[in-house]
């Protein structure tokens, strides 16, 4: 037991203590929170966050952000219809996830070569990829209805009961998981995120090790577009909005550190499922927009301040 | 002053005199180019957009300058233009009080988010971001639907012009860094900002006063961000809860800051760079207008110019000898 304990750390431990607390409250104020039903649609609209999350963590990891999460969710999921609709359904899942691929291996070339700060190279790259949908929406009108297979992907409940989208994230989640804690490759993200300098005169192909992660985030946030436009049927402009907040909120509830070097891919679910857990709590109580992100504002801060504290300065 | 310390300036504001001389040849080409030339009225437009984006990104420069990011200034920006549309009106000294409220609000949202930088341990950038959530909601308590008033006098006075020539908005900013920006930069408070964000821990080992730096710089911010929300209520003449406009002018600044010249790492720029990268920023969206570049074509040309210019920095990366020095 004791061996268990010490294996998850303290971040996590709490984050998964917060969300049993949203559900116990919740379930004072209807008890159809705590119904298998309510749980796993929770658990199907987390499954799109954990996606992207999954792929911003590995670059919180490295030290490095990317902001380009928005425009990069809408490619996947405009350039995926738009592939249905140019050379039949069975491209489009692929080409959506491999233009968010491109756009992500720009992202890390221009972080890892040009160095440029990733805050800002992936700001651009994002508005470029805006630019770039902008554009493709205006000159003609593609299809932009998802097939069949993105939406039986996002939508369905094939086994158990259970949301395919969950499924795949588990499937994600696995793979990262392995990645992170089987094999060098996680070993040297971890190394780059404490000093990439080190790292480097260790004989490790540090470029090679950050473009990989950002074209890895790149592939996670256009395959959350992908399964987002299936699940709404459609792939519009500006659907990847609301997600870039939460995704790196949800990273960092779950104890992965904003600078890189420490952080677990179970914090990171925790963090997934108690944002988007807090979000429909909030929304179930009918409490306004304001009051809510008002709130959102405060957990976070409050959740960091009992574990997420730095160290002080001492020269 | 002697020839080596020009020189060492002159390295030093390298980022600033880029950023001018690239805003007055797009300003140059922009007057020509312009159906009617360098009037007033073209001036003054020009001048009420780009004032905007001038303040918020002043005010994004002194958190950055310290080795942090101000995610909240957006939403900071939003709040006040919010809270300037329900109290700045009625009776002089109504507008008077209530322009000191506006101010003071934006300053009390900075100090807070420095008070929990610095006293909380928590990192900037999201330290910002959870708190630009909470003053997004304030501005939708203030204000649910976009509407409002503010004093119309006041709000003609600051968008036209002084003596009908020179725009007021820019007076206002000229003010601001006459009155806020070049003081601090001076004072000790202002130099220790610099300190902490070029080694932290070098500037406390030297007695330097971190935390009252950090907490001046974060509180500073928020004012910038207050005077600026306060000045779009006078151009729009109302407020509006909006999380695009906060999340636009929010990653605008940083794009603007940087431009300007001043390092994301801290420690090195200033609020002056800062300016003329919102000017050059807001002078791309003009020339497509004046060049009629299809519409269509218009996010796409300002992400490429965007990205390039964020690039610029990389002709470093060719320059350096010692491999080792790009992991500083």
């Amino acid at each position: 037991m004791q061996a268990v304990l010490k294996r998850v750390d303290r971040p996590v431990a709490i984050a998964f203590g917060f969300i049993v607390v949203l559900l116990l409250a919740g379930s004072l104020y209807s008890s159809s929170f705590l119904s298998a039903n309510y749980l796993l649609q929770q658990l199907q609209v987390a499954a799109f966050l954990g996606l992207i999350a999954s792929g911003v963590m590995l670059v919180i990891l490295l030290g490095h952000i990317d902001l380009s999460i928005p425009w990069l969710v809408t490619v996947g999921g405009m350039m995926s219809t738009a592939a249905a609709g140019w050379w039949g359904p069975e491209w489009a899942i692929p080409f959506g996830v491999f233009c968010g691929l491109v756009f992500g291996i720009i992202n890390g070339l221009g972080v890892a070569i040009l160095r440029v700060p990733s805050m800002i190279f992936t700001l651009g790259i994002n508005a470029v990829a805006q630019g770039i949908m902008v554009l493709h929406t205006g000159g003609f009108a593609p299809q932009d209805h998802a097939t069949e297979l993105m939406h039986w992907l996002a939508v369905e409940r094939v086994l158990l009961g259970i949301p395919n989208a969950v499924f795949i994230w588990a499937l994600l989640g696995c793979a990262i998981v392995v990645m992170l804690q089987r094999t060098p490759l996680g070993r040297y993200i971890y190394a780059i995120g404490n000093r990439e300098g080190a790292t480097y005169l260790s004989g490790v192909n540090t470029k090679l090790i950050i473009i990989t992660c950002f074209a890895i985030s790149g592939m996670c946030s256009a395959l959350a577009g992908v399964l987002l436009a299936g699940y709404s049927n459609k792939g519009y402009q500006a659907m990847g909005d609301p997600y870039l907040l939460p995704a790196i909120a949800a990273v960092v509830l779950g104890g992965t550190h904003i600078l890189g070097g420490r952080g677990t891919y179970l914090g990171t679910v925790a963090g997934v499922v108690l944002i988007s857990l807090l979000a429909s709590i909030l929304s179930v109580m009918q409490m306004p927009e304001a009051g809510r992100q008002i709130i959102y504002g405060c957990v976070i801060v409050g959740m960091l301040m009992v574990y997420g504290r730095g160290q002080k300065v001492l020269g | 002053m002697k020839a080596a310390d020009w020189k060492l300036r002159t390295s030093q504001g390298q980022g600033l005199l880029i950023a001018i001389a690239v805003f007055l040849l797009m300003f140059t080409l922009y007057v020509g180019n312009h159906p009617a030339g360098l009037t007033v009225p073209v001036a003054t437009t020009a001048a009420n957009k780009a004032v905007l984006l001038a303040l918020v990104a002043m005010a994004q420069t002194l958190p950055v300058l310290t080795g942090g990011l101000d995610l909240s200034v957006g939403m900071v920006f939003v709040m006040t233009n919010c809270l300037a549309s329900s109290i700045v009106s009625g009776e002089p000294w109504q507008v008077a009080l209530g322009i000191v409220v506006v101010l003071l609000a934006g300053a009390l949202a900075g100090f807070i988010n420095g008070a929990i930088v610095v006293y909380g341990r928590l990192q900037p950038i999201i330290t910002t971001l959870a708190t630009g959530a909470v003053y997004y909601g304030i501005a939708l308590l203030l204000r649910p639907v976009p509407g409002g008033d503010v004093q119309p006098d006041l709000a003609d006075f600051m968008t036209y012009t002084v003596f009908e020539v020179v725009p007021t908005s820019l007076v206002l900013l000229l003010a601001v860094v006459l009155i806020i920006w070049l003081p601090f930069r001076h004072s000790v408070v202002g130099r220790g900002c610099y300190a902490v964000g070029s080694a932290e821990g070098a500037a406390y080992m030297s007695g330097v006063a971190i935390d009252r730096s950090r907490l001046a710089a974060f509180t500073l911010a928020g004012l910038l961000a207050g005077v600026a929300g306060l000045m779009l209520t006078f151009v729009t003449f109302s407020g509006e809860a909006s999380a695009s406009i906060g999340g636009t002018y929010t990653l605008n600044s940083i794009a603007a800051v940087v431009i300007g010249g001043t390092s994301l790492y801290g420690g090195a720029g200033g609020a002056i760079g800062s300016i003329f990268g919102a000017f050059i920023l807001r002078t791309i969206d003009d020339l497509l207008f004046v060049f009629d570049l299809p519409p269509l074509w218009q996010p796409l040309f300002q992400g490429v110019v965007l990205l390039g210019a964020v690039s610029l920095g990389a002709a470093r990366v060719f320059r350096i000898k010692n491999r080792l020095e790009l992991f500083n």
